[in-house]
């Protein structure tokens, strides 16, 4: 029996039969009965990551034991809780997570197998660096690894889009919050270089940053932004000190809508209105952790806006230094005529020793491309090649288009991550739809 | 695998040597494949072909003999393809086809039995093994070149477009017969194309180069669309030339 998966994107459907193991046992069970296997979470990897065609997609949502947080605020999860599940227990008792992506609805699995970094890349790290220990089940056995505990494994299986094996459960030390709002600046640039400047100059002294790019206007406004920083309220800072689990989305977008229903004139239109909706400078602004964190959250399967033909996120990061790629990005595609929602630039930190991991200090920049333009293939394909004379990378829970001999050069160490595979799944059994576009593994 | 726009790595040809096929081999070969089997009738022609696709970007190529005069060796033919392809394979073009002058060999029952040998038997089978391959890989994408004149058969090429719309309306059903399987079928429809099996032919409107069909092809392998016509405004027009009366249609069609 075949199920039909896909990414976010909803792009490159594909076949696979589904399993849904609750124990140990069944996942050691399915590694010595099927050859192609890939574990998959609440599919919010935007491209082919968590999907396998003609194989199995082990889901990791009934892994679902949740431990108590202690005094430090450690915590052990199954590795299909979901971001959203555990902030609704957490945050009443005052935990938040320590790296969040623009959606609570990941899995803890998924969030270390992607690596997800959030809007304090640049200060905290991405997910890997908050995970204690984690359990890990391969054809070769179930393995407790740790930053200390067999780190090679460890670091392999960050950021390796579940290509290691199956994480079962995870210990993470969240992060003391004493209300569930974020006090928020916000800031209007008419170019893109001042964003920049402002963000290299002002970002470590916040929390959270992060700006939104209009990727659509040309000329002397090209690049304009809208940037807000945050860092959480203390008690003293708010009237009303409270500590409310995030609420359900209420809003449901219930069918595909036309395929074109969001091209260049309409989004125009979308990124004006908004543009000038933000305020000019404001300082302080208190809002709620999920509309500072989560504004996506609110309507459920947004992605169906994009209608039947999906979208691709393009998501790239640079060194520092490379800031103009990040200028000559947005310029080539403000100039190609594809239709672009407000792009997200964040500055990175280090970069944790993951050997497939995404972020690298500098500049990332992230949208989202409705399918259909038959330039779009082209004009991506000649982004791949700024990106890559600035030395950086694609993000492999975002791709759906990448060439494979171009991922090999953006992700240096994938041989001594084979290396490390081998060991655990020496028969390649773990791959997926990715692994196979882009000759991560041996097939 | 194929990417988010329906650009494959793996491609198998079936009549690779044709100017069409050709033509969507050097659109893929640019885009994302690197592995390229081109089967086909002449040697030396497929060489060229897959000199061809190699400048454009494939890193390997191979060809693979054959004649679609007897179904018997559609099958094998087919694994041949597959073998040499040696992995996963994305897609499967079947560009295999043949035009004769009509009133020449009307009342010739060889060239007849070519004719429907070359455009719907042979076809038919190799898609046969095609389908069993590709659905216990479950993925891939078929491509099956039909033409516009299977949509409504004319007196001038009947045996062409006759043969063309038996495997055009098996296509259909046989893409019907692949949903859930997570391997699909398109068909293309092209109008006609100045091309060598075309040469001398009388001009007729909406004829087009076979670079544009290559273009309408690739952008039908982004959107997934059923059947993909070249150019896309031959959709309309045949809408309404298929429900001609017989005799109005008959003049209109009477020198071409």
């Amino acid at each position: 029996m075949s199920t039909k998966f896909t990414g976010w994107g909803r792009t490159s459907a594909s076949y696979a039969t589904l399993c849904e193991p609750d124990s140990e046992t069944q996942i050691v069970n399915e590694f010595a009965i099927e050859d192609d296997l890939i574990p998959r979470g609440l599919g919010r990897s935007y491209g082919d990551a968590a999907q396998v065609s003609g194989g199995v997609v082990m889901s990791n949502l009934a892994l679902r034991s949740m431990g108590p947080i202690d005094d430090d605020g450690v915590v052990t999860l199954g590795a299909g809780i979901s971001i959203d599940e555990l902030l609704t227990i957490s945050i009443p008792q005052g935990w938040f997570v320590p790296v969040t992506p623009g959606t609570r609805q990941v899995t803890i699995g998924g969030a270390v197998a992607a690596d997800v970094h959030g809007k304090n890349h640049h200060v905290d790290g991405s997910f890997g660096a908050h995970v204690l220990s984690m359990r890990l089940v391969t054809p070769r056995g179930a393995w407790d690894i740790s930053p200390t505990q067999d780190a090679e494994l460890f670091w392999a299986t960050t950021g390796a889009m579940g290509l290691t094996g199956m994480i079962t459960s995870v210990t993470l030390r969240l992060l003391p919050i004493e209300t569930d709002q974020v006090l928020v600046d916000t800031e209007r640039f008419n170019t893109l270089d001042g964003v920049m400047a402002s963000m290299r100059e002002g970002d470590g002294a916040y929390q959270y940053s992060v700006a939104w790019v209009d990727c659509m206007t040309r000329g002397a406004h090209m690049g304009r932004s809208i940037l807000t920083r945050a860092t959480h309220a203390r008690t003293q800072d708010v009237k009303e000190a409270t500590l409310r689990a995030p609420q359900a989305s209420k809003i449901v977008v219930p069918f595909d809508a036309p395929s074109g229903l969001l091209n260049p004139l309409t989004v125009r239109a979308f990124n004006e209105l908004w543009f000038r909706s933000s305020p000019k400078f404001q300082q302080g602004e208190s809002q709620s952790l999920t509309t500072f964190f989560h504004p996506l959250d609110g309507v459920r399967d947004w992605n169906r806006l994009y209608g039947k033909k999906g979208f691709v996120q393009y998501q790239f990061c640079v060194p520092d230094e490379e800031h103009e790629t990040v200028v000559s990005c947005i310029d080539r595609l403000s100039s190609s005529g594809v239709a672009s929602f407000l792009a997200v630039l964040k500055r990175f930190g280090p970069s944790n020793p993951g050997l497939l991991s995404f972020p690298m200090p500098g500049w990332t920049l992230a949208l989202d491309l409705p399918v259909g333009p038959s330039s779009l293939p082209g004009v991506l394909d000649d982004l791949d090649e700024l990106v890559l004379d600035a030395g950086g990378r694609i993000y492999l829970a975002k791709d759906a288009r990448l060439a494979p001999e171009k991922a090999r050069r953006m992700y240096p160490r994938v041989d001594d991550f084979l290396a490390i595979k081998e060991r655990v799944d020496p028969q390649h059994q773990l791959t997926s739809d990715l692994a196979r576009r882009l000759h991560l593994v041996g097939k | 695998m194929d990417n988010a726009f329906g650009q494959p790595q793996n491609v198998i040809v079936l009549g690779g040597s044709s100017d069409i096929a050709r033509a969507i081999t050097r659109k893929l070969c640019a885009a994302r494949a690197h592995t390229v089997v081109l089967a086909g009738r002449s040697q030396q022609l497929l060489d060229t072909a897959a000199a061809e696709a190699q400048e454009y970007g494939a890193t390997k190529t191979d060809t693979v003999i054959f004649e679609a005069t007897h179904t018997t060796n559609a099958g094998h033919i087919v694994s041949e393809c597959f073998d040499k392809v040696g992995d996963r394979v994305d897609l499967v073009v079947v560009a295999i086809g043949l035009l004769a002058n009509q009133f020449e060999i009307e009342n010739d029952a060889d060239k007849v039995n070519e004719m429907v040998m070359v455009n719907f038997a042979w076809p038919v089978v190799a898609l046969a093994e095609i389908r069993r391959r590709l659905v216990e890989q479950g993925s891939g994408r078929i491509l099956v070149i039909s033409s516009v004149a299977s949509v409504r058969v004319r007196r001038s090429m009947y045996l062409y477009a006759g043969a063309k719309a038996g495997l055009d309306r098996l296509c259909i059903g046989l893409a019907d017969s692949l949903e859930g399987t997570g391997v699909s079928l398109q068909l293309l429809r092209p109008g006609v194309v100045r091309s060598r099996m075309t040469e001398g032919q009388s001009p007729v409107p909406f004829t087009t180069g076979v670079n544009e069909v290559a273009e309408n092809v690739m952008r039908g392998f982004a959107s997934g669309e059923r059947v993909i016509w070249s150019p896309p405004l031959l959709r309309f027009v045949f809408a309404v030339l298929r429900h001609l009366p017989a005799p109005l249609y008959r003049k209109i069609t009477a020198d071409r």
